[in-house]
């Protein structure tokens, strides 16, 4: 529809005409706010949390124990300095790494996300079916936008 | 030819006083649009409708996705 519209648009006269491609599902995938009816309904992105421990693929796992075990979840997300996901670290692999082990050679790569936009009573339902008590978000580029929990997510309704 | 862009580009447009404008119907847009957007259906489109838009401002139009 829009590339039709720009197209309507510049033959109407318009001389800097743009068009939003990815459309209304990129913004909300972002987690970005709307406005509308839907406006007031919890999403998981505004639910997320960012007290999530990060780290880079090359840090020394003698490291990061410490940190995740002070950390509210039992893992840590490893990520580039842009953000984007890469992999999970969980407490439980850490403590039998060798003693020289970086995040890389550690880390479950490719952990599972979900979309800023799905609603809170979606994941929360997600999340109970599978016994999971935390789920991670990130954007449709791949990017960590955080954490959120399902006691989060029921407290919301 | 209107220019493709992503979303970086849109908050820079939307920041420096483009008009935003969803095509997509009125019940999609009474549910949820983009902060700050006006509603223009495509299938209502026109002179007339655009009448409201500044031609010497930049405009953004969207839809739902690319599919």
């Amino acid at each position: 529809m829009s590339p039709r519209a720009a197209c309507r648009l510049a033959t109407l006269g318009f001389t800097e005409v743009y068009d939003y491609v990815p459309g209304k599902a990129d913004w909300l995938a972002h987690g970005l706010p709307v406005e509308g009816e839907q406006a007031e309904i919890p999403t998981a992105g505004g639910l997320a949390r960012n007290d999530v421990v990060t780290c880079r693929l090359d840090d020394p796992i003698f490291e990061l124990r410490a940190r995740v075990e002070r950390s509210p979840y039992g893992f840590a997300l490893v990520t580039t300095n842009g953000g984007i996901l890469l992999g999970r670290l969980r407490t439980s692999a850490m403590k039998t790494a060798a003693a020289d082990a970086d995040a890389q050679t550690v880390m479950e790569p490719g952990p599972t996300t979900v979309r800023a936009d799905t609603t809170a009573a979606e994941l929360a339902e997600r999340l109970r079916d599978r016994r999971l008590t935390t789920a991670i978000l990130s954007t449709p580029e791949g990017r960590l936008i955080g954490v959120t929990r399902l006691a989060d997510l029921e407290g919301s309704g | 030819m209107p220019a493709r862009i992503e979303l970086d580009e849109l908050q820079r447009l939307r920041a420096a006083g483009a008009d935003v404008v969803e095509v997509l119907p009125e019940r999609e847009y009474a549910q949820a649009h983009l902060p700050g957007a006006l509603n223009i259906p495509l299938k209502r489109l026109n002179a007339e409708s655009t009448a409201q838009l500044d031609r010497a401002r930049a405009v953004v139009v969207y839809c739902h996705d690319h599919l």
